[in-house]
């Protein structure tokens, strides 16, 4: 077994390869989060709880229509994204000129209320969406057996993330966006509807929460509190990212996941501060988080 | 003027508003009323453990009862105290308050001390029929509670015990991080260590809340143990069972806590061949068998654990008690009724004859069960054989080992 | 002219009067150990209106001071026999002592940034909690006495703590109701309107800032203690960014920047708390849709609508 700094090279591995897992969930969630505060500077607190509706409506699909893993995939996004569209349009929208704070506690009542409802309707120890056949089975890694489906989830999210921020980045559309929110009045004058722009936009960040959510439902199971959570630590990894930066989010989640792992190998019991000690020395030191801009 | 006008619509306003708040109740009744209050997890992940189906066994007792009640009539009340030592304690104090004479059930070891304590500052009655702690009989106990069906210690003994003998000598605990699990993993280690084994390490995680055990379960791969125990119930153990078997554990799995319940939701083909220990089996023997017969109707979807036995034995024993102390004693001071629950031997079809002992402790059998393999069942619910029975005597920890206060004074 | 007695107007005064006559004659017909429960909570939700509503902070992880409060009460009864005045204190100091290294932390930064940090500040004394073993992880502090008062009058009676918990809350409400009239008041007044004027002006903003955080959390940590003192019971519960969600609904409920607002915010609150408990989650459903319809169309909440119709401030 190698040896480094005098611990197994093994275990280390195992808790960081576990630990990466997590955090692709943080790097999708707080891609998600990172584009609607980043881009439209909306504090959306329900980011969790739409997360965990996602899943939620994988588990009905599953059971009730029979409809299988993968297409829940593109359906429950979709159908979760069209809801956040629906709060954008009648809620959110009217508060854009008071105080963000307004924003916050709106979607933070919208978070009591979704996750209220899940918890009457299936109690709160949750309910268990099995592993799609073809990804079932495990891959021995040498100093761990990895199960497939985690695997899976790790290149999926990487994916996403990349592709995403690629969209933002590089394309027409992406430079449109980041154009609007900076000046929405002149780009409203080259002739694009920005309101519509907007919305479209909050829905594509709830829709990524909820893909979240269905390829979260076989690891975590479905679980009406698995939303309020994880909020906490996304909003936080999304401070520490850089509230308007997109890589910042992908690389702290991702980071933050590897290093939680590497907590629980050493001193477990810290794994869950980790986090928030992390944000307040990065905020002291560089209020605008890791990659963000100082305004 | 207007500051009389004002006052008199703040007034009126409040005075409607004070209307609705939770008002003290009125204590004229015809008939003295016996009020037994129920309280388990009705959501979490102990609902199947105890949940609505002990409600159920609560309200059978009464109605089996209903023909010797001597002057009295029984009321049952329920309530989910959320595995929050805090709500539990709060529903006890304001039950007792509004004239509940005995809490059964209480799940969940943490809310179970807590609501122990309001029954003695009360002088009520508690009969736990759901946690595991053995401190309810040991430093925790007082004269005001009985624990009935189970604790860690029994299940020490006899799971623990028996996976020690068949060559389990190292283990890696998996714990939840509250009075039960720490419990569990002490009664279980002191068992092991007397059988001169040795405990490579343990994984305490936060309760509730945790549905994913990957860390944990690498951790125990590592450590080189032969045998992981599960310090855990209900859901939790459920989900690292199952988790076990995703990542290839080739450890030996001792569930030190688990259900029939826990059985069905997991299925025979990933629980089969799993030693676990239950005070009572549906399919036992004839009585238990009527028992689970009376209670289907009313249950429709469990059968019933020894959990739920618990509270349906509990709560005919202190109706029995009732009758023979009258009502007016028994209402009046929770501790003599315990003292005469104690004076009474126990009988009834789920735990057949039994008693309950000076500290408070229930003497059942207790039974060591392997679970059947698909090809050994019969049908849903047959999911035992009997490995060893336990009696009385020898199932449970020694009076003298206690240190409960009432026994040392 | 506005005459004035003890700087409370002659709605107020009104206002006040009939709060405490409902103090009075409250436990005769309403259950004494839900009415402590509803004065803890108004009296922490009035200290986070103190920040909200005077001083423009939103702390969203106030829960940490309040339940950090219920946790050293309870310890001192428990296992240091201290009296219930000084449990209350304790509760109070080190709830102050948090705000003070806290408060500097998270002063720094402003608007929502400031919100975040107090909410990781919380969620950090959350973990450390569960952690720690003199809170006694998930079982909480349990079977707390109930010390005697000043080491004499017993408080084992509901009654005898009934009154008790009424002085303190008293106390807290007329402090804070002094320090929003006073000129350090008017200071943060300004400050929560426009930070840069008052800046220019020459005020040591931060400071400021700081004072009414440590303030906010004494009080918090105080009505904590009070609480854990009446239930005999502290828990992690207490220290959960949820809670810090319910007292912004109160507060928000009852109406920002009103002297009764927190009052009335905590008795609906806790009243609905109480009549859906046994509904499953209805208690958190409820609590979301009173956050939209506040946010949405009920911003003023129901002590500053009702100030708005009457024309005075509550």
């Amino acid at each position: 077994m190698l040896m480094v700094f005098g611990y197994n090279l093994g275990p280390i591995l195992g808790q960081g390869v576990l630990g990466v897992v997590n955090g692709a969930f943080y790097a999708l969630l707080s891609l998600g989060l990172a584009v609607i505060f980043g881009l439209l500077n909306i504090i959306n607190f329900a980011h969790g709880a739409l997360y965990m509706l996602g899943a939620v409506v994988a588990w009905f699909l599953l059971n009730y229509l029979g409809i299988g893993y993968w297409p829940s995939l593109l359906i429950a996004p979709l159908i979760v994204g069209a809801f956040g569209v629906l709060l954008e349009r009648t809620m959110i929208s009217k508060l854009y000129k008071l105080d963000h704070l307004y924003g916050l506690l709106l979607t933070f009542g919208i978070a009591l209320i979704v996750e209220g409802l899940a918890r009457n309707q299936f109690g709160s120890s949750g309910l268990p969406y099995s592993v799609p056949e073809s990804l079932r089975g495990a891959t021995r890694l040498g100093f761990m057996i990895m199960p497939t489906y985690r695997l899976w989830v790790v290149v999926a999210s990487f994916i996403i993330c990349i592709t995403t921020w690629l969209v933002l980045e590089k394309t027409p559309i992406g430079a449109t966006l980041r154009a609007a929110t900076e000046n929405a009045a002149l780009v409203q004058s080259f002739g694009v509807n920005v309101p519509r722009l907007v919305t479209l936009t909050y829905g594509a960040g709830v829709a990524l929460a909820a893909l979240a959510g269905v390829m979260a439902a076989p690891v975590y199971s479905v679980n009406p509190n698995m939303g309020s959570d994880v909020i906490i630590v996304v909003f936080a990894v999304v401070v520490i990212g850089g509230m308007g930066s997109i890589l910042g989010s992908i690389l702290t989640g991702f980071g933050l996941g590897l290093l939680e792992g590497f907590t629980k190998f050493l001193y477990p019991e810290a794994s869950g501060v980790v986090v928030f000690v992390l944000m307040i020395v990065v905020l002291l030191t560089r209020p605008a988080g890791l990659f963000g801009k100082a305004s | 003027m207007e500051i009389s006008r004002r006052s008199l619509l703040g007034s009126a306003a409040l005075g409607t508003a004070a209307a609705a708040l939770p008002l003290s109740r009125a204590r004229a009744q015809a008939k003295p009323v016996i009020k037994i209050g129920v309280l388990n997890d009705q959501s979490g992940p102990y609902r199947d453990t105890g949940g609505l189906t002990s409600v159920e066994c609560a309200k059978m007792a009464v109605a089996e009862f209903s023909a010797q009640m001597s002057g009295y009539t029984v009321e049952v009340l329920s309530a989910d105290h959320q595995n929050k030592p805090d709500v539990g304690a709060g529903i006890a104090r304001q039950w007792y308050d509004q004239g509940v004479d005995v809490i059964l059930d209480v799940p969940n070891s943490g809310v179970a001390l807590a609501v122990a304590g309001v029954a003695k500052e009360k002088n009520k009655v508690h009969i736990n029929s759901g946690a595991a702690t053995s401190d309810l009989t040991g430093p925790a106990c007082n004269g005001n509670i009985v624990h009935w069906t189970y604790d860690t210690w029994m299940l020490a003994q006899s799971t623990g015990g028996a996976t020690v003998k068949a060559g389990g000598d190292s283990w890696y605990f998996i714990t939840a991080d509250y009075a039960f699990g720490h419990k569990l993993e002490g009664d279980t280690t002191a068992l092991i260590k007397a059988a001169k084994g040795s405990v490579k390490g343990s994984s305490s995680y936060p309760f509730p809340g945790t549905t994913d055990f990957s860390s944990y379960l690498l951790q125990a791969q590592n450590s080189g143990a032969k045998v992981l125990g599960l310090a855990n119930a209900g859901g939790d153990t459920i989900n690292s069972i199952k988790q076990a078997k995703e990542f290839g554990l080739t450890m030996d799995i001792a569930a030190l806590l688990m259900f029939i319940t826990d059985v069905n939701a997991l299925g025979l083909e990933v629980a089969q061949g799993l030693h676990l220990t239950e005070s009572f089996y549906w399919d036992m023997n004839d009585r238990t068998r009527a028992f689970t017969k009376r209670l289907l109707p009313r249950s429709p979807d469990n059968y019933p654990n020894m959990d739920h036995a618990g509270v349906y034995a509990s709560a005919l024993h202190y109706m029995k008690t009732v009758n023979k102390m009258g009502v007016a004693a028994a209402k009046a001071d929770g501790k003599a009724a315990v003292a005469a629950m104690k004076a009474l031997p126990t009988e009834d079809d789920c735990f057949g004859k039994g008693s309950i002992r000076a500290d408070g402790r229930g003497m059942f059998h207790s039974y060591l069960f392997q679970v059947k393999k698909p090809s050994e069942s019969k049908g849903k619910w047959d999911y035992y054989k009997l490995v060893q029975d336990s009696d009385p005597e020898h199932a449970w920890r020694p009076l003298a080992d206690g240190n409960c206060p009432l026994i040392k004074s | 002219m506005n005459t004035t007695i003890w700087g409370f107007s002659r709605p107020q005064v009104v206002a006040l009067l009939v709060m405490i006559a409902l103090f009075v004659v409250a436990p005769m017909m309403v259950y004494p150990v839900f009415l402590m429960k509803v004065l803890c909570f108004a009296l922490f939700a009035c200290a986070f209106n103190l920040l909200i509503g005077y001083a423009g902070l939103l702390s969203f992880g106030h829960s940490a001071y309040f339940g950090m409060g219920c946790y050293l009460a309870a310890y001192g009864a428990k296992h240091w026999g201290l009296s219930a005045e000084l449990c209350v204190l304790l509760g109070g100091s080190v709830a102050a002592g948090m705000g003070l290294v806290f408060g500097a932390i998270a002063i720094r930064r402003q608007g929502i940034y400031f919100s975040m940090i107090t909410l990781a500040l919380a969620q950090f004394t959350y973990f450390l909690c569960t952690q720690m073993s003199f809170t006694g992880g998930e079982d909480g502090i349990q079977q707390v006495p109930r010390p005697a008062l000043l080491g004499v009058l017993p408080l084992t009676n509901d009654m005898a703590i009934y009154w008790v918990v009424v002085g303190v809350f008293l106390l807290g409400f007329f402090g804070i109701f002094r320090v929003i009239h006073s000129p350090f008041g008017q200071v943060l007044k300004a400050i929560r309107e426009n930070e840069q004027r008052a800046i220019s002006l020459g005020y040591r903003v931060e400071q400021y800032k700081l004072m009414a955080f440590v303030l906010s959390t004494f009080i918090a940590g105080a009505a904590g203690g009070m609480k854990s003192l009446v239930f005999g019971i502290a828990t992690l519960s207490d220290v959960t960014w949820q809670a810090s969600g319910t007292i912004v609904l109160t507060t928000l409920l009852g109406g920002l920047g009103t002297i009764f607002g927190p009052v009335v915010g905590a008795v609906i609150v806790n009243t609905l708390e109480f009549y859906l408990a046994p509904f499953g989650s209805w208690v958190t459903i409820t609590q979301g849709v009173i956050f939209v319809a506040c946010v949405m169309v009920f911003r003023r909440g129901v002590i500053g609508e009702l100030g708005a119709k009457l024309k005075v401030a509550l």
